[in-house]
């Protein structure tokens, strides 16, 4: 009995990890030609072969960072009020039941909360900010769950002893217990990047399935062709995919989608690679003895 | 005049009592320490001397706790001046993973002390005063986690030292650590006595004897026996403390 567990035990693991090579390796096969410079920095053509995917690339991670902008310090915020102010009740309970809901909400759901909120009743129409917003209510509870769970980590003997000094309990929680928080708080922030990096269906009715000409020696932000302009609409190189695979017009469509797969499950990877060591290395960093 | 002052004090955790109608008084410059079996109250009693037990849910105290006559539960006082006043040091060795060196600063630092040089000055006396400057003051920079655990226990102390208080208690200090280290403390508790005013809760019987001017007696949230300590070895009054200090339980 003992025997048979442990192979089927070891087969569904080796299964799981199986599906996972045999997936990287398929999209990355299939896109390894198309990694090059020219590719990764060329505008998308609409009919001819050739195009290139540089403003998608450009729009996700300028997209990453307003996301992160905006959701960074709600999360945190929200985080710290669970984790050290809530009191526990019914209200408190029901925070955290709301958090749950909004986690297992549909991301086409959250984008079409978003296109009715963000983008029709704003009266912005199809921007960077809209899109932002939309990950934000989708990375919000994440977010959330991480930091008050790096909050609670922290030990108990930590907190006690720096309000035995007489330290009050906000100071205490910003000079001693967020930054014995921080590795777990920002590898939450960093796997929540992936996912807004890697998000498809709660942008394409947020921050648009297009975007402008950019001209990246124009730095205004309010420019309709600046590439820093929030309020212009943003494809992503995910939402690039689903369209050029869905409806490109160009002969070498397939062939675009593959190389911007290959783009995005790298960057994926080391938003996920990076997570681990940067958490463990800041640990190190904050424990040993810098002044 | 008494440094610490308890009249009837209850305490409750939700509907169980913990503590009954506690009366002692603390002498200045002198140890004082609260002996019994585990679960007696003596540390919920130390916690209430510097409201730690304030971020307990569902506490009540009911009576009179006055710290050089101040009646520290009156909603007129601050807490963080109360705890700035009264310094603790904890069972297990809680040094913040900072450097020797902030780990004594943390406290004057935080209350508003930016001067280099009087935290240097910091530095040193509350090392020395907590035996501990020779061993580190060439590592100060070090993380204070490297140290051993009778080393970090002392750096706790010190840590509590630089905000200079008049009171320290402490809750079981050397219960986590080896003899060598329990008798530098000892010893350190000794000095210390000279210029503050200490409660130490300790589950060492031999310990209370060695170190303190009085003794208390906890059991099950009362307040047994309370007398100088060589009374409460050699002639106790309460059959329950003879019982508990000749080893008949606990």
């Amino acid at each position: 009995m003992d025997r048979i567990a442990t192979v089927v035990l070891t087969l569904i693991a080796a299964l799981i990890i199986g599906t996972l090579i045999g997936l990287l390796g398929f999209i990355l096969t299939q896109g390894w030609h198309k990694l090059n410079l020219d590719f990764l920095t060329s505008p998308p053509d609409i009919v001819n072969a050739g195009g290139g995917i540089g403003p998608q690339l450009f729009n996700s991670f300028y997209l990453l960072v307003l996301t992160m902008l905006i959701a960074l310090p709600l999360g945190i915020g929200a985080g710290i009020y669970m984790a050290e102010y809530a009191p526990d009740n019914k209200f408190t309970q029901f925070i955290r039941m709301s958090i749950e809901v909004l986690s297992s909400l549909p991301s086409i759901v959250v984008g079409l909360f978003g296109l009715l909120v963000f983008v029709n009743m704003t009266g912005w129409g199809y921007t960077l900010f809209s899109g932002a917003l939309a990950l934000t209510v989708f990375n919000l509870p994440l977010l959330v769950r991480v930091t008050e769970d790096a909050l609670r980590n922290v030990p108990r003997s930590q907190k006690e002893a720096s309000l035995a000094l007489g330290i009050t309990k906000w100071r205490t929680i910003v000079s001693v217990i967020l930054p014995a928080a921080l590795p777990g708080i920002l590898t939450g922030a960093i796997l929540a990047s992936g996912r807004v990096f890697g998000e498809a269906a709660a942008l394409l009715f947020t921050a648009g399935m297009s975007s402008p000409n950019l001209n990246f020696a124009d730095f205004s932000l309010n420019s309709p062709t600046s590439p820093l302009n929030p309020f212009r609409p943003a494809e992503t190189l995910a939402v690039h995919i689903w369209k050029v695979n869905s409806e490109g017009l160009t002969p070498d469509a397939r062939d675009v989608a593959d190389g911007a797969a290959a783009v995005l499950i790298i960057a994926v990877l080391l938003f996920n690679l990076s997570a681990r060591w940067f958490g463990t290395w800041v640990y190190k960093k904050m424990t040993s003895g810098s002044n | 005049m008494s440094v610490i002052s308890v009249r009837e004090l209850n305490l409750f955790y939700g509907n169980k009592q913990a503590l009954y109608h506690i009366n002692l008084d603390v002498e200045p410059n002198s140890i004082t320490a609260l002996i019994g079996p585990s679960g007696c109250g003596k540390s919920t009693f130390l916690r209430t001397l510097n409201r730690m037990n304030d971020s307990v849910p569902n506490t009540k105290i009911t009576g009179v706790v006055k710290v050089f006559d101040e009646d520290i539960y009156s909603s007129s006082v601050e807490v963080e001046r109360l705890r700035k006043n009264i310094g603790m040091v904890f069972q297990h060795p809680n040094p913040f993973p900072k450097s020797i060196y902030d780990n004594v600063t943390y406290g004057p630092r935080l209350h508003g002390m930016m001067d280099r040089h009087k935290l240097d000055e910091i530095v040193e006396n509350s090392l020395k005063a907590a035996a501990l400057w020779d061993e580190v003051k060439d590592v100060l920079k070090k993380p204070a986690t490297g140290l051993s655990g009778g080393q970090q226990q002392r750096l706790c102390i010190a840590r509590a030292l630089a905000v200079q208080p008049q009171v320290i208690l402490m809750d079981e200090p050397t219960s986590a650590l080896d003899p060598i280290s329990t008798a530098k403390i000892e010893e350190l508790l000794e000095e210390l006595k000279d210029t503050y005013t200490i409660v130490i809760v300790t589950h060492n019987m031999q310990q209370a004897a060695r170190i303190s001017d009085k003794t208390a007696f906890f059991l099950n949230g009362e307040l047994v026996e309370f007398d100088q300590t060589p009374t409460i070895f050699q002639n106790p009054r309460d059959k329950r403390t003879e019982d508990y200090i000749t080893g008949r339980f606990g």
